[in-house]
This record gives C-alpha cells, structure tokens and sequence, in this order.
C-alpha cells in the first residue's frame, strides 16, 4: 500500500479527478493549500505597503492506493497536471502501513477499495 | 395676496365723498390689523412640509446605514482574527451613542449657548422641549431634526474605530467613545451648528461645514490620530502585519457608506429642495473624481491600480466634499474630490511611514487630512452660484474665506487633540487602553467576545 500526496494547479484539479476516476480510483482527499515552491510569490500591495514573497494557492491531493494501482495513479496526476511552466507541482509517494474501514472494521488492502 | 383687497377697496371709493374714503380707509385699517395677528404668528413658526420631513426620514435612515457599512469597510481590512471586534465596536456606537444623544448630546450640542458658547446648555436634556413643532429654521419635526443630527453622533464616534483596531480593550472603547461623544463631539457640533455666539461662534463667523468636515471627519480624525499614537503600534508593524482579510467586505462597505453618504450630505439641506439637489450630485461627482484619482496614483507609482486604493480615494473624497456641498458646484467638486485623494495618498504612504505611528486602517489620513482638505476647498470653490447659499470662496474673489475656513480647522484640531489625550489618559490610568500582549496575539474576537467570525468546518 502506498500514500500519495501531489500538490498541484487549481486550474488542473478537476482534470486530474477525470483521470483519476477513468483509472478506477475513487478514494482522495483534496484540500486548498498555500504554497511556495521554485517560482516564488507574487508580491502585492495594500495602500502602498508592499507584502513581499507571498504564498499562493495551490491544490493538494491525498491518495491512498494498493501497489497495482500506484503507477496508474502517479501517470494520470503527470499526465493531466501538466503545463510545463514553474509551478505544475509535486507528487511525493510514501509507503502506507495500515488502513481501516471505519464502518466495517475491514483492514489492509481491502479497506482502501 | 393679501395687499389685493385693500387696493380694490381703496379704488371703489376714489371720487366718493371724503369723509366715506376716510370712514372706509380706518375699517380697513382694523381689518387688516384683526387678520394681522394670525398671519405674523404663521410667519414666524412655519408649518411642517411633508416633502422634505418625507427627505429627512429617508436621509436619517441612510446616514444610519452607514455605520454598518463602515464596520464592513473597517471589518474586511482588518486580519480575520479581528473582523469581530471590529464589526463589535461599530454595533456598540449605535447603541451607546443613540442612549447618550437622547439624554445629554443633543442637548449639549444644539442648547442654549453655555459657558460663553463652549457647549449647549442643558435646555434639552432628556428631551425636553424637543417636540413635533418645526425646529428652529426647518419645516421639519423637532424630534426629527434631532434623530437625523443623532444619527451624525452614531457614525462620528465610529469612525475612530479604524485606528486603535486590533488592540484596544472592549470596555476602554465604550468609555473613550461615550465621553468622547460628550466632551469633544457635541461642543465642536454647537459651535459649528449650534447657534454658538462669540468665541466659538464658528457657524457664526460664516464658516462653510454644510454636513460635517470639522464636526464629523477633522474632530474624528485628529481624536484617532491621538489614540493610535497613545495606544502604540500593534505587535509587529509594519511588517509583521498580514493584509486585509476580505477585501470584498471593504468593498461592500464602501459602496454602503457612498449609498449613505446622500443621506449625510443631501439630508443636510433638512429640506427636499434645490440645495439638498445640488449636495447630491456633487457628493456623487466629488467621490467620483477621489476613486480615480487614487486609482490613477496607484496605476503610476505602484505600476497596478489597487481596489483598496479606488475604495479609499471613494472615502477620501466623499470626506472632504461633506463640509463644501452646500456651497460648490459639480464642477468645484471635481476639484475637491481630485484634491481629496492626493492629499489622502500623500498622508497615508509618505507622512505615516515617515512618522511612524500606527493608525491601523488611515483614520487620520483618510478622515482627517482629506477633511482638512475639504474644509479649505468650501473656501476655495464656494459660490453663491449655490442654491441657499450666498458665500463666494477664493475662486470667486472672497479670499477672506479660507481664512474663516483655516480658524473653524484650527479650533477643531486643537480641541479634538488636547480633549481626545486628556480623556484617553484618563482611562488609561483608571482601567487601562490596551488588551494583553496574549489577548493581541490570539485575537480579539475570541479574547474580548468569545466569538469567532469563521468557523474551522461547516
């Protein structure tokens, strides 16, 4: 079992959940996220004070998936999370020890489904 | 009309014998004297007029509804951890200020003349005396005139809110505004609109403030100046300070307080009538002129044209129209509207930085230098080109008067400054100004209100 996390594009989300859906998978979390990466922040002015380096919004994605399904799952966020400009993101795979169904008690392999 | 009678009777008896002409002129002569009474008596108490007691009620409703606008423009520029506090203080003037106004301001401000004119005496208090019979000068209801002037009360006090914001404690403000509503805001309102005579005769020297310059926009502004510096900066500033939370708030408020302000201004005429016509559209001409204005200083020196700085130059402009619209034309309000925001900008990104002082949200900057601003320009565009009103400014060959306009500044900027320190001192010593370094970092929404403005889910 392995943990995604890809931190993306607004713009790109709903893409990304298209693939994602095509390639059967159905479990994710996404949250709105500020962050910082190689392309910096822009600046912005209020009444002439400059607030240098700001964050900006980006699009966090969580993904818990079975071995079978981890290539699948990094392709379609590659794939439809694209650009090619500074910015398009990072997805970062972790190894997954347990998971559990709340509802059924049911754990391992079969829980995440 | 009421010479016609006597003219016809007087010719119908020319050529009749002498002794009928002279029989015929003395009758006449009573009758007039019986009906001379009641026609003196109408003259000198003038019956309601339905039109403009309909524009005062609507005006007094506006100038209201300014306040919370005002509370969504402080609120939205505030950090989201003290929307609350803000929106809070705002709330707290409509109701305190509307207590005190019915029981002491009012008549404070519009009484008999006390102390030589430094205040109004006490003639009125609880209202007493104050009834539906038309107010002095007006066909309006007295009880009108005083709840439209109450409503001046409510948004005066409030304005200062944007300059110790983020840092004072709830109960230090109830009783600095409260005060402040008794001891600065009500004499400056009786020399400027109170019938002062003598020393603090300002109305009374032909100072132009049609809807409130130095009563309402100098006297808050140099007050909030004094508090922001007594108070000190917040934690961090200047650059440990986040922006505006919700500019869109701002946004909203702005356009309430513009929506407002035709209250304010064209309510001020007390009458629906030309100079309530004319006060409207420059109010709408002269802020219109402020936002560009201020826009365009930010397109030029800022390389963007901000939305903060269109909403302030809207602000700074319809400040500093509110004491010349009875007295400028369309054109004339372009002139104190472009004026408003460059004087505004030049206070708000040279002079506070270069100073130092923290006045959180540019009470000072917008309010008091763009109110100083306006209350020099009635005495540049003045013209008695003006329905209702007969003074000409400097542009007009009366350069007298910007000098009448420069004492009525004076005294208010002296009065607000040394009353506002010596009140803010006071409480200071007795319950303290400023809540815990803790309380600040945390927030006042949740330290002085137990609320918060947004909560985590749903």
């Amino acid at each position: 079992m392995k943990y995604l996390v890809a931190v993306i594009q607004p713009d790109r989300l709903n893409a990304v959940l298209d693939a994602l859906q095509k390639a059967e998978i159905h479990l994710v979390t996404v949250s709105q996220v500020m962050g910082r990466g190689r392309q910096k922040g822009l600046s912005q002015v209020y009444r002439s004070h400059k607030e240098a380096g700001s964050l900006l919004r980006k699009v966090k994605l969580e993904i818990a998936v079975n071995d079978d399904f981890v290539e699948a799952a990094v392709d379609a966020i590659r794939r439809e999370a694209h650009s090619g400009e500074i910015g398009d993101g990072k997805i970062f795979v972790m190894a997954l020890e347990e998971c559990y169904r709340i509802r059924t008690g049911e754990t391992g392999s079969v829980a995440i489904g | 009309m009421r010479s016609n009678p006597q003219v016809k009777e007087v010719t119908a008896v020319r050529g009749a014998d002498g002794r009928w002409i002279g029989v015929l002129l003395l009758l006449t002569l009573c009758l007039l004297g019986i009906g001379a009474r009641p026609l003196a008596a109408q003259e000198t108490a003038p019956a309601i007029d339905s039109g403009d007691t309909a524009w005062v009620l609507a005006a007094s409703a506006l100038v209201l509804l300014m306040t919370p606008g005002l509370a969504f423009f402080y609120g939205g520029l505030v950090r989201r951890k003290n929307v609350l506090s803000i929106l809070a203080q705002c709330f707290l003037c409509m109701a305190l200020m509307t207590i005190l106004w019915v029981l002491f301001g009012f008549s404070l401000a519009f009484g008999s003349d006390a102390f030589g004119g430094l205040v109004g005496g006490g003639d009125y208090f609880f209202l007493s005396g104050v009834g539906f019979e038309p107010w002095d000068g007006t066909t309006i209801p007295a009880q009108l005139f005083m709840v439209f002037q109450g409503m001046f009360a409510i948004i005066t006090p409030a304005l200062m809110i944007g300059a110790f914001a983020e840092r004072m404690k709830f109960s230090a403000i109830c009783w600095f505004t409260g005060l402040w509503l008794l001891v600065v805001y009500a004499p400056v309102c009786h020399w400027v609109w109170g019938g002062a005579e003598g020393f603090f005769g300002l109305g009374d020297d032909g100072a132009l403030d049609f809807a409130g310059g130095t009563v309402v926009h100098i006297n808050a502004g140099v007050s909030a100046l004094v508090a922001a510096i007594l108070l000190g900066r917040r934690q961090g500033y200047p650059q440990g300070i986040s922006p505006p939370h919700n500019l869109p708030f701002a946004v909203l408020g702005t356009g309430l307080l513009w929506f407002g302000w035709f209250g304010f201004n064209a309510g001020s005429a007390l009458g629906a009538n030309e100079s309530a016509a004319n006060a409207f559209v420059v109010t709408h001409v002269a802020t219109a002129a402020a936002a560009a204005t201020w826009g365009a200083l930010d397109w030029f020196r800022e390389r963007k044209p901000t939305l903060l700085g269109l909403i302030t130059g809207a602000v700074a402009g319809l400040v500093a129209i509110t004491p010349a619209c009875g007295s400028v034309n369309a054109m004339g309000a372009l002139g104190v509207g472009a004026g408003a925001s460059i004087a505004g900008y030049f206070a708000v990104t040279w002079a506070k930085v270069k100073l130092g002082y923290d006045d959180s949200l540019d009470v000072f900057g917008v309010h008091g230098v763009a109110g100083i601003w306006g209350a020099v320009g009635a005495g540049l565009w003045a013209t008695s080109g003006v329905p209702g009103n007969d003074t000409d400014g400097l542009f007009y060959g009366n350069a007298a008067q910007v000098l009448i306009q420069l004492k009525a500044v004076l005294y208010t900027v002296v009065w607000a400054g040394v009353v506002s320190f010596v009140l803010l001192k006071l409480i200071d010593l007795v319950i303290g100004l400023r809540v815990s370094p803790d309380s600040e970092r945390i927030g006042l929404d949740v330290t002085e209100h137990r609320e918060t403005a947004y909560t985590l889910v749903d």
